[in-house]
């Protein structure tokens, strides 16, 4: 960590200004995972009474879950595909834009839109939009009666939501595509076109490398956001079904602990899924950033 | 009086030292240039005077009060940084009276002193303006008047002009000088600009790697350098050095062979010899002349008012300086000579000069020629 | 750059203008349904130009959802988190980067790992704590025996008192200004901020506090309004944690009600859509607003604070 030349010395300021954030974080955040961990090794007897230390037995329960590990593989579908979906078209959209020809300005602005509306939001309006007998897509019924219905299929449930996480996404990653693109020194560019690439090969030769680390910064982020999106989603849409075809690990979570009222088996899922998260963003800060460079 | 005494001060960040215990007097009044390259530690001695950087061992002393423990603002200091480093969001007249207004002196009295300044400096007119919106010369003004209204007792610059560009750099140079006489305080100026050094200081101060090489008057360090380092960092281009292949009292023979009178040698020291002289102070002859030396002519680089004809000689890179009137062609040869007077002697090993003490003292007769 | 590439110019518009409807479509069905009644907007397919009936919908959905107090809620909510993190993120990220003291890393490192794990996340041992959010600091000077120190000393025992979150303006704020976010964009400012300028005013004879105020914070004034517009954005759009600790109709956000709108045979009624899309447009507006005015800001902050 770079820090400065001169500092100031008065340590007792110092605490002080840190404090209240010291205090928040503390409570909210390190005091409720190390709750999470009591928890996750401990039951609460059915007649009331202290909590029991059981070791590994909640974990063992969750793991011998079928259908905790369908909420695994639905999470990780949900996830891949809606990142790979959201970063294609925003990389997509982003390489376009910077071409910067006429409007290109007014494409920017609008693009982001989509960002800044709230994950429920985009559920109630695809599920307008895409319900089997009103809204835009009921049409295809019309034509092809009873392909369509996501309250009845779960792969088109998985669709549904796929495209609404992917759609509120899109925004997001556009930005990060452009500002990634727009850092490339002008002069590099020119210096491939006097070599003698056209536009195509200087974006897969040139551009595509240079932004390698927005690319792994993006997925990490993706991924983590498809589960904290997930939830205002899946809630709005689908309730987690048809079948569990969309019982996301974050909802399950929910509704085991908040619905069931069984903590002790959220919170050794929750531990889990805070694990993956940590995961994900400790690859990200070891392997990534070492690898790629920033310039 | 406002004397800046620094006794045997180091300073080490984690395991490097990068100031090695140094000794100076500054006097009341002075101009004093610190010169060295940079990371020698100037800076760092300036910032320490400052009270920017801790003193991990000797004693600062500013008109007779040791300031090792005070704050910045408790030693009567003012400072002009390298990027002028004012504030970006206040105007030119809260910038300059910012520090007025800390001390709490009433609005009235603040404007009639900011106003007063930036008349100094030539300011009057852009006391509303930010600092964005300023040329160069005029953010170093600004920079300079919000050092001069604390009216303090020391001025510390820390290489002011180098972000300048070269016809402005001399301007300001002329106006620090000129400021430095009318308010009569005590300035100390770190560079790396040799030209800088040489025009502005009383007294020089060249630093190198940590330590103090010499002080002296610009004119002293330039004809009696002190070591081989100042001999090869002040002059440009800088003198030439030659290996002295063996010595005899009163004279020195250089590995190729050539004899040089040198008068004042009396005792041969042990240890290997260096020979230095300034390219402008070789003197070309006809050939044929007795002691006449040759040189073949590599390329010519012409300055306008002269040009520096390079060679090799004695089997190194060396450098004439000529006036303009004399032609020289590359591919052609030079017939030169070295007037004894002219010669710089040095220890190989410690670097030191050895000369006769008083008798070289009166050298160069004038014949310097500033090529800069 | 010269370059006559005619058929890659036009592909590049006709790939943006498709990207343009692909996004806006959605919103743009919601409106028209918003805007037509209850038998059009349940016609198959759907109409795409707006009907006549725009007020009476939004008249409907705001009068039926009490969007009045619950926006309101939303808006405390939303104000609450932002000054809140300028404020907390502010003052701790000067801590970090202008003093120096020992614990200065560890300090760093314990608010920033929270970067790691975002709420919904953490949710279920977060709520637990909403119920009494001073028991982990009591339990922490129990522990440490400060309250057994200052019991022996003063012969008083200190017992925080009993701090409930559920169904509080605190609970919907505070857990959600308990991240670093802030903290980090702000780091990253102040480190750009050129060392000269602390030294100056050293010699200019200020102090730490009116460094602060005088020069960093006044200096600022751009990171602030991009950490505005972006905690505005994510408070506003907040919906889990609301859902959980919010019971009483009183504090009800106006993302929560989304849940209340849903159409659909669930409750037994007709799907009643056009009422629904108006809420949704409702709800949506305010951050969407924001983000269309405050951009510049937003996309500024947004990439500042990850690089």
């Amino acid at each position: 960590m770079s820090g400065k030349r001169v500092t100031f010395k008065n340590l007792w300021l110092a605490i002080l200004l840190i404090l209240p954030q010291l205090f928040l974080v503390f409570t909210f955040f390190y005091w409720p995972a190390g709750e999470a961990l009591y928890w996750a090794f401990t039951l609460e007897p059915p007649f009331g009474g202290e909590q029991q230390w059981v070791g590994w037995q909640n974990f063992e329960t969750v793991f011998a879950d079928p259908l905790y590990w369908n909420s695994v593989k639905r999470s990780l579908l949900f996830a891949f595909s809606s990142t790979a979906l959201a970063m294609g078209i925003g990389l997509l959209l982003a390489s376009f834009v910077d071409r910067q020809l006429a409007g290109y300005k007014v494409y920017r602005f609008i693009y982001f839109w989509p960002y800044a509306v709230a994950a429920p939001a985009v559920g109630l309006a695809f599920r307008f939009i895409f319900a089997p007998d009103a809204g835009f897509v009921s049409a295809i019924n019309v034509w092809f009666p009873g392909l369509w219905n996501p309250a009845l299929d779960g792969f088109d449930a998985m669709v549904l939501i796929v495209l609404a996480n992917a759609w509120s996404m899109v925004a997001y990653n556009f930005i990060f595509f452009l500002a990634g693109l727009q850092s490339i020194p002008r002069s590099l560019v020119e210096a491939g076109a006097m070599d003698g690439a056209g536009a195509v090969r200087r974006m897969r030769d040139l551009q595509l490398p240079l932004i390698a680390p927005t690319f792994f910064f993006l997925i990490v982020i993706n991924i983590t956001d498809s589960f904290v999106n997930s939830f205002g989603i899946v809630d709005i849409t689908t309730g987690g079904g048809p079948a569990r075809a969309t019982d996301l690990m974050v909802f399950k979570i929910y509704s085991d602990g908040f619905k069931g009222k069984d903590y002790s088996l959220a919170a050794a899922q929750s531990l889990v899924l805070m694990l993956m998260v940590c995961a994900l963003t400790f690859i990200q800060f070891r392997f990534v950033e070492r690898r790629v460079h920033y310039s | 009086m406002a004397d800046i005494l620094i006794r045997s001060v180091v300073k080490s960040y984690g395991r490097t030292k990068v100031v090695h215990g140094i000794d100076l007097d500054i006097l009341h009044g002075d101009f004093v240039v610190i010169l060295g390259p940079s990371g020698c530690g100037k800076s760092t001695l300036l910032r320490m005077i400052a009270g920017l950087e801790e003193i991990d061992a000797g004693e600062i002393a500013i008109a007779g009060r040791v300031v090792n423990e005070l704050e910045p603002r408790e030693r009567g200091c003012a400072m002009v940084f390298q990027n002028y480093a004012l504030y970006p969001h206040m105007s030119v007249a809260e910038n300059i009276g910012y520090s007025l207004k800390i001390m709490g002196i009433r609005k009235v009295e603040r404007l009639e002193r900011v106003t007063a300044v930036a008349r100094i400096v030539g300011l009057e007119e852009f006391l509303d303006r930010r600092p964005a919106q300023l040329s160069g010369g005029q953010r170093q003004r600004v920079a300079m008047a919000r050092a001069m209204i604390k009216e303090p007792q020391v001025f510390l610059f820390d290489e002011p002009l180098s972000n300048l560009d070269a016809k402005l750099r001399v301007q300001m140079r002329i106006e620090i000088r000129r400021l430095h006489r009318r308010l009569g305080g005590t300035s100390v100026f770190v560079t790396h600009d040799q030209v800088e050094a040489m025009t502005l200081a009383d007294k020089l101060v060249v630093m190198n790697a940590g330590r103090i090489e010499q002080v002296g008057t610009p004119k002293e360090v330039y004809h009696r350098p002190a070591s081989l380092f100042v001999a090869g960092f002040i002059g440009s281009p800088p003198m030439n050095i030659m290996k002295v292949g063996s010595a005899t009292p009163g004279l020195a023979r250089l590995a190729s062979g050539a004899t040089l009178q040198m008068p004042w040698l009396d005792t041969v020291p042990e240890s290997s010899l260096r020979l230095g002289i300034r390219p402008e102070d070789i003197e070309l002859v006809a050939p044929g002349t007795p002691g006449a030396m040759e040189m073949p002519v590599e390329f010519v680089e012409e300055l306008g008012a002269g040009h520096l004809v390079h060679g090799e000689f004695e089997g190194a890179e060396f450098v004439v300086a000529l006036p303009g009137a004399i032609e020289v062609v590359a591919g052609g040869r030079l017939h030169m000579c070295f007037p004894t007077e002219a010669l710089h002697m040095f220890d190989a090993v410690s670097g030191l000069r050895l000369d006769g003490g008083e008798k070289a003292s009166g050298l160069s007769s004038g014949a310097v020629r500033e090529f800069a | 750059m010269i370059e006559r590439t005619p058929l890659l110019n036009f592909t590049t518009h006709a790939i943006l203008i498709v990207g343009l409807v692909m996004l806006l479509l959605p919103l743009w069905i919601v409106f028209v349904a918003s805007t037509h009644d209850f038998r059009t907007v349940n016609t198959v397919p759907m109409p795409l130009w707006p009907g006549s009936h725009m007020v009476e919908n939004y008249v409907a959905a705001w009068t039926q959802s009490g969007f009045g107090p619950k926006m309101l809620n939303s808006l405390v909510m939303a104000i609450g988190v932002t000054t809140g993190k300028i404020a907390i993120a502010a003052l701790s990220a000067y801590s970090i980067v202008y003093f120096r003291y020992r614990l200065r890393m560890v300090f760093f490192w314990l608010v920033f790992i929270t970067l790691m794990l975002p709420l919904e996340v953490r949710i279920v041992p977060t709520y637990a704590v909403a119920a009494n959010a001073f028991r982990p600091l009591q339990v922490l000077l129990d522990v440490f025996g400060m309250s057994w120190l200052l019991e022996s000393v003063t012969g008083f025992r200190l017992v925080l008192p009993e701090w409930s979150l559920l169904n509080s303006y605190s609970g919907l704020i505070l857990p959600l200004i308990a991240t670093a976010t802030g903290t980090f964009l702000y780091r990253q400012f102040f480190l750009t901020v050129p060392d000269e300028l602390l030294e100056a005013a050293k010699m200019d004879g200020t102090g730490p506090l009116r460094f602060l105020f005088d020069i960093l914070l006044p200096l600022s004034k751009t990171n602030m309004a991009a950490l505005a517009t972006i905690m505005f954005v994510y408070s506003w759009n907040q919906y889990l944690w609301p859902l959980l600790i919010v019971t009483d109709p009183a504090y009800g956000t106006a993302v929560m009600q989304l849940q209340r709108i849903v159409p659909g045979p669930l409750f037994g009624e007709p799907p009643r859509w056009h009422i629904a899309m108006a809420g949704t447009l409702i709800v949506m507006l305010p951050p969407l607003l924001v983000v269309v005015f405050m951009q510049r800001w937003f996309v500024r902050g947004l990439i500042n604070q990850d690089k």
